[in-house]
């Protein structure tokens, strides 16, 4: 298929792969920041395949890993009202709450259904006037476009019985909140080519000025990585910062500028827990004021629901580059993706499901 | 969910006053809004999340790093033999 297998030629990737050890002189620890990232490079043995000094550490860009614990909790309580329609993407489902998952309000009679799309959750409030369908916004940049025209458009109907419940993250707060931290170790990042397909790259340059490193958005399949790879590693290098944008067939500087406005007319900016990780000022988007009717908290009463971590999950470590998933003295025992301790095993984005799945089964060079 | 792959436009509609289509992702058709790509032409390729059209790829830019690449592969004395280990299927 066009687009995708030129990327995944293996020639260009052993070359590529050549140039990376070619150009590395000392230890280079380099973050990709997204969830489909970690999965590329854990399925096609990436991080085994480049030379020993560097390392990559797995960033916190998979939206079902951070959603917070107290999302997870309001949208139990809401998928179980009576005359509600639940609505979320399939990987939401599984994701633990303090004792249960959105599968198990199903079994118990709740109406939790799959959607690929919040147009698709819009349409069941249409044909169902009469009950009262909620959406499961959750993601980064990513699905705020699609979740903000959801909302946009049951105004522009007037559609009475949509709302959302909106855990919507961002991801440059993150970049901040992990370089800032005491005991960081990444000195380079990847940057989720497709957050940056939506919003540009314009917000990375002052990061990459204030902390000194290279951000380099990049795309999904092995080409692109280990191209994005080698460019943060000449950057390192040579001791340049900034971002470089090797994603060009995909990523423009000023994003998608319609998309954009629509995201700005119905979100704004707020500050955001991220699971396993915590408060982030603003980290994240919530609805604006001329669109609080549609917002599942405030219909359904759910603002005060609060919940806590177990503290069995390392994940908050996993998600900031501090820990590998392997080091969790859960991880493959008491965790596993049948029975996920923490969401990071819960998703195939999630870092410690990756390692889970790929990790052992592969043979490299 | 952000595991989005890129796929071809083959048709073009209205739906609720939102411009919608449908896209051959790898084989797989599924309908996207189209709202966010309004230049968009039957036949080129976007990427597609949560059910969004949010980029239409820029041929252009992708043939000029095609060929920057194969400069690269040109340039290196490139083992013919090797076999990459990494799976290639989707
Ligand atoms: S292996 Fe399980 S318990 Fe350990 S950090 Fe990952 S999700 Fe949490």
């Amino acid at each position: 298929m066009k687009y995708i297998d030129e990327y995944r030629d293996p020639k260009l990737a052993r070359q590529l792969l050549q140039e990376i050890s070619r150009k590395t002189t000392r230890r280079w620890t380099i973050m990709e920041i997204c969830g489909g990232q970690t999965h590329s490079i854990l399925r096609n043995g990436i991080d085994q395949l480049l030379p020993e000094r560097i390392e990559l550490v797995h960033g916190p860009g998979c939206p079902v890993c951070v959603t917070p614990l107290e999302s997870i909790e309001r949208a139990l309580a809401i998928a179980s009202e009576k005359e509600v329609i639940f609505t979320s993407f399939g990987d939401m489902l599984r994701v633990p709450g303090s004792s249960r998952d959105l599968f198990m309000v199903r079994s118990e009679g709740g109406d939790v259904r799959i959607v690929f799309s919040p147009l698709d959750a819009l349409q069941i409030a249409r044909a169902n006037p009469s009950r009262e369908v909620v959406f499961f916004a959750v993601g980064f940049e990513t699905t705020a476009p699609a979740n903000a025209m959801a909302v946009y458009q049951a105004a522009r109907e007037g559609i009475g019985n949509f709302s959302v419940l909106v855990s919507q993250v961002l991801v440059p707060p993150a970049m901040r909140a992990i370089l800032s931290s005491p005991d960081n170790r990444v000195q380079g990042f990847l940057a989720a080519g497709h957050v940056c397909a939506v919003m540009g790259y314009s917000e990375y340059e002052p990061i990459a000025h204030e902390f000194c490193v290279p951000v380099v958005p990049t795309g999904f399949e092995p080409v692109d990585l280990l191209d994005g790879i080698l460019k943060t590693v000449e950057m390192l290098e040579e001791g340049k910062s900034g971002v470089v944008n090797r994603y060009t067939r995909v990523v423009q500087k000023e994003g998608n500028p319609v998309a954009r406005e629509v995201i700005g007319k119905v979100f704004e900016v707020v500050d955001r827990q991220w699971r396993g990780i915590g408060m982030i000022p603003g980290s994240g988007l919530g609805l604006r004021a001329e669109f609080e009717r549609f917002n599942a908290e405030k219909k359904f009463g759910v603002a005060h629901i609060v919940a806590s971590e177990s503290p069995l999950c390392m994940s908050g470590s996993v998600l900031q580059g501090k820990m590998k998933p392997d080091d969790c003295p859960a991880f493959g025992k008491e965790c596993t993706p049948l029975h996920p301790l923490g969401a990071t095993m819960v998703s195939s984005e999630g870092a410690c499901a990756a390692y889970y799945n790929y990790h052992g089964n592969l043979s490299p060079l | 969910m952000c595991l989005a792959i890129p796929g071809k436009l083959l048709e073009i509609s209205l739906e609720n006053g939102l411009k919608m289509g449908i896209v051959d992702v790898n084989g797989t058709k599924t309908r996207a809004c189209l709202e966010y790509v309004p230049d968009i032409r039957q036949g080129q390729y976007t990427i597609v999340h949560a059910g969004f059209a949010l980029k239409i790829i820029d041929e252009e830019e992708a043939a000029e790093s095609l060929k920057l690449w194969q400069e690269l592969i040109d340039s290196g004395a490139f083992d013919h033999d090797g076999e990459m280990p990494y799976s290639v299927s989707s």
